[in-house]
């Protein structure tokens, strides 16, 4: 053990000390080089769900559909139809011309063992939830399938297109144990079927990914242009644009808005603000369980509603792509009502519904934040103004959920991204259906969801999420602050189209 | 001489445990790595499924003690987030860690040393004045500051130097400036004020009456006396820039065990957390022995006493 460990480490030693190639990027090399700031050392979208995950499986791995952008129409990707049976079954028939990146032609065995294998509970896919709908998969014939869901899931086009990856079949049998006898799935190395391949993985510093000249032709993702690929991890965000200035990288985003402003006045890189899928909000204690039993009053609830300047914020803090929401989702999802109850920023109102309240000097209260410091600082601020004041609790997502499940905190001020769903069933649902996160547990609210949830009737199902929606707005058991939008940088050599939901599409890029 | 040196191996072994238990407790205290692992949008269900399925829902002290267990026959375990083993990939991120703080401390020795001699010979001189000027810089700049503005010019405005990556020894360059300058200061004023006191001494005033060369003086005979303490300082300092060469590791995108500490508490990926803090103790205590054994060999009052 200890001569292998200390063999590592030398080969380690030597490869490091032994001027090895560096990744070149540009156009001159046929090479885009991306930038995140995470780790993606797993590359398997069901065994890690980071953000780079999502966009390496959209670009690795095909789904059976594929959402148009353009028109919000889900189209045959892996599939050349499909049709629901009944409103728990759907109907697929495949394409014959796909294979994977290992040679092995696509198959409906394929789709068969990819949805066993994911929806078994017991082969801890990290974010269960994305395919916990599925119940199992049949082959119907030589190029078709049959998959059973456990119940009405209108949703589910949108995961087949953006979640459900097809993997070959006994892709994941060969997955080593660990000590407890445990197969490691994440740990297999990834073979898929879409525009580009996965060459090498260096922990820690970079996926490499060359075009896949095989790819299917006619296809909606079209056929990429660019002929290698590589993600790079690279942690500060002042050394990522350094890297984009000298060309050693040709793509980042998360770029704060100030040296956004920056970038674009030098004219060096293009520089875009996109919007996302990603949604802020306030959530109050409307039980009053944190033991701070302010918020249990409406009119407390309506006077920060009306002192937070959140236009202000979207137009100083977040960027022009940014907008203020009144529903408790994004407005790009289906089912998004935007006609429901909205609260002004009118500071006197806030004042007087405060003096009302029986708080006409104030009070203290803790606020709860993971993200993004600055747009709770601006918030505080904007409570202050009124006589609130509001004492900032800032720390990890992980500490500050189970904080919220436990329900002590008064107000939390958070985000979320729906994993880029495009359906009202990944945030609203998610947050106001009973659970743990549902600060409200309103009864009405919970009915309008599990009905709009479980129909496959659109207009049953938009009636209904309006009418919840309009039920948390109005009595403000959340209060939807902004979409987000994110600054992306790039090489003025590349054509980058951003996209909406957070999911950039490498395989449409091209050199200018 | 055996009997202090197990004693003190019983004591650091005791360190490293302590460490080790702390350093448990307190990622649980940061929240449930159940939850970091399944992320942001995981249902509850999602997070009891991975608290299942990856053994979080063992009792924290059977967790600590199975992994204890374990370690003692050799294995460190698995990351359950890179999904592989922790000692594989610590020690394929050790040598990055190893370069840059062996690059780093070589910087500062080359130029706090000579500085230190210097800045003795000519006390209160303007030679001691730059000295002590570099020395106060070096204190007073933030490293990362420090760090902006080597990749702002090197890296950005002139295009000497690669900025990120480990592709080649050129990459270190400015991570071992950025890292070893701020020791400099310390090691600069400790050498300074050790030749000051060596240079005053009878042995030194009897050397050069015996009509020795003052170079032989100088590096023979006063330095070798001076330089003890420097060599104590220096393995801290070159422990202190293993474990904690995270600010410029995660700057300079070098993929070492800090920067890979710095990953793996956010993400609360026990095993590998574990792990670095028993690797990192068990190279700080051997780096501290050997500072002992150079020091015995350098002064031979220690060896006798």
């Amino acid at each position: 053990m200890f001569r292998k460990l200390l063999a590592t480490t030398a080969i380690a030693l030597a490869a490091t000390v032994i001027a090895a190639p560096s990744v070149m990027a540009g156009k001159a090399n046929d090479t885009l080089v991306w930038t995140t700031d995470r780790e993606a050392a797993v590359a398997d979208p069901y065994y890690n769900n980071t953000r780079e995950l999502v966009i390496i499986g959209n670009t690795v791995w095909d789904g059976l559909l594929f959402r148009d952008l353009d028109t919000g129409e889900f189209k045959p990707l892996l599939a050349t139809s499909f049709k629901w049976v009944d409103n728990v079954t759907i109907d697929f028939d495949l394409r014959e011309d796909v294979v994977f990146h290992d040679g092995s032609k696509f198959g409906p065995e394929d789709v068969v063992y990819t949805v066993k294998h994911v929806s078994n509970k017991d082969n801890g896919v990290l974010t269960f939830k994305n395919v916990s709908w599925m119940k199992d998969a049949e082959q119907t014939g030589p190029n078709s399938v049959r998959i059973h869901l456990h119940k009405p899931f209108p949703a589910a086009l949108a995961y087949f297109a953006q979640a459900v990856f097809m993997m070959p079949e006994g892709h994941y049998d060969s997955a080593p144990k660990n000590a407890e006898g445990k197969q490691d799935f994440g740990t297999v190395q990834p073979v898929g079927t879409g525009p580009y391949q996965i060459t090498e993985i260096v922990a820690g510093e970079k996926i490499v990914m060359k075009r896949n000249e095989n790819y299917m032709k006619n296809g909606p993702k079209g056929t990429p242009a660019i002929g290698n690929l590589v993600y790079r991890t690279i942690k500060e965000g002042n050394t990522q644009i350094a890297e984009l200035l000298t060309g050693a990288i040709d793509w980042m985003w998360d770029v704060p808005k100030d040296q956004a402003d920056r970038l674009n006045e030098s004219g060096q890189v293009t520089v875009e603000n996109a919007k996302t899928m990603r949604v802020s909000y306030m959530a109050f204690d409307v039980d009053g369980d944190s033991g701070q039993k302010y918020f249990m009053d409406k009119k407390v609830r309506m006077a920060v509603a009306h002192a937070i300047n959140r236009e202000s914020i979207v137009k100083n803090l977040v960027g022009p792509a940014s907008v203020v929401i009144p529903s408790a989702c994004h407005p790009d999802q289906f089912g998004c009502a935007q006609d429901v109850p909205t609260w002004d920023y009118n500071p006197e109102k806030a004042k007087k519904l405060l003096a009302e309240a029986g708080y006409p000097e104030g009070f203290e209260f803790d606020i709860y934040a993971y993200r993004q410091r600055e747009f709770t600082e601006a918030v505080i601020s904007d409570l202050a103004k009124i006589g609130i004041k509001a004492k900032m609790n800032y720390m990890q997502y992980r500490k500050l959920r189970d904080l919220v499940w436990k329900g002590t905190t008064p107000i939390n001020h958070m985000t979320w991204g729906s994993n880029s769903i495009p359906d009202v069933s990944a945030i609203t649902s998610h947050f106001f259906s009973g659970g743990r996160d549902d600060p409200a547990k309103d009864p009405e609210v919970i009915a309008a969801l599990e009905k709009a949830d479980t129909s496959t009737d659109l207009a049953v199902r938009e009636a209904e999420y309006k009418k919840a929606l309009t039920k948390i707005s109005g009595e403000l058991y959340w209060l939807p602050m902004f979409t987000y939008a994110k600054y992306y940088a790039f090489s003025k050599d590349l054509d980058f189209k951003t996209t909406p939901d957070e999911i950039p599409r490498f395989y449409t890029a091209k050199w200018k | 001489m055996l009997k202090f040196a197990l004693r003190r191996l019983g004591v650091a072994v005791l360190v490293a445990l302590t460490v080790s238990l702390l350093t448990f407790s307190m990622i649980y205290l940061s929240g449930d790595p159940a939850m970091a692992l399944a992320g942001e949008t995981a249902t509850q269900s999602d997070i009891e499924n991975i608290r299942r399925v990856y053994g979080y829902d063992q009792p924290i002290i059977v967790q600590y003690l199975s992994w204890l267990g374990n370690a003692l026959q050799g294995d460190l375990g698995r990351s359950h987030y890179l999904k592989t083993d922790v000692s594989e990939v610590i020690f394929a991120r050790l040598p990055n860690t190893m370069i840059l703080g062996g690059t780093a401390i070589t910087f500062a020795l080359i130029l706090a040393i000579p500085l230190g001699v210097v800045a003795a010979i000519r006390p209160n001189s303007i030679i001691d004045r730059i000295a002590l000027t570099i020395a106060v810089i070096g204190q007073a700049l933030p490293s990362f500051w420090f760090a902006l503005i080597l990749i702002f010019f090197l890296g950005i405005t002139f295009r000497l130097l690669p900025i990120t990556g480990t592709s080649s020894w050129m990459n270190f360059i400015m991570p071992s400036i950025a890292l070893g300058y701020y020791v400099t200061p310390g090691v600069m004023r400790l050498t300074r004020a050790g030749m000051l006191e060596v240079l005053g001494s009878d042995y030194i005033r009897t050397a050069k009456a015996k009509g020795l060369r003052p170079v032989t003086v100088l590096f023979k005979h006063a330095l070798r006396n001076a330089i003890i303490p420097v060599v104590s300082l220096a393995a801290v300092q070159f422990g202190f820039m293993l474990g904690g060469s995270i600010v410029i590791e995660t700057i300079f995108a070098i993929n070492g065990l800090g920067f890979l500490a710095w990953e793996s508490i956010q993400r609360a990926d026990l095993p590998m957390m574990q792990a670095i803090v028993l690797v990192l103790s068990i190279i700080y205590i051997l780096i501290t022995f050997l500072a002992d054994i150079m020091n015995a060999w350098l002064d031979p009052r220690i060896r006798v006493n």
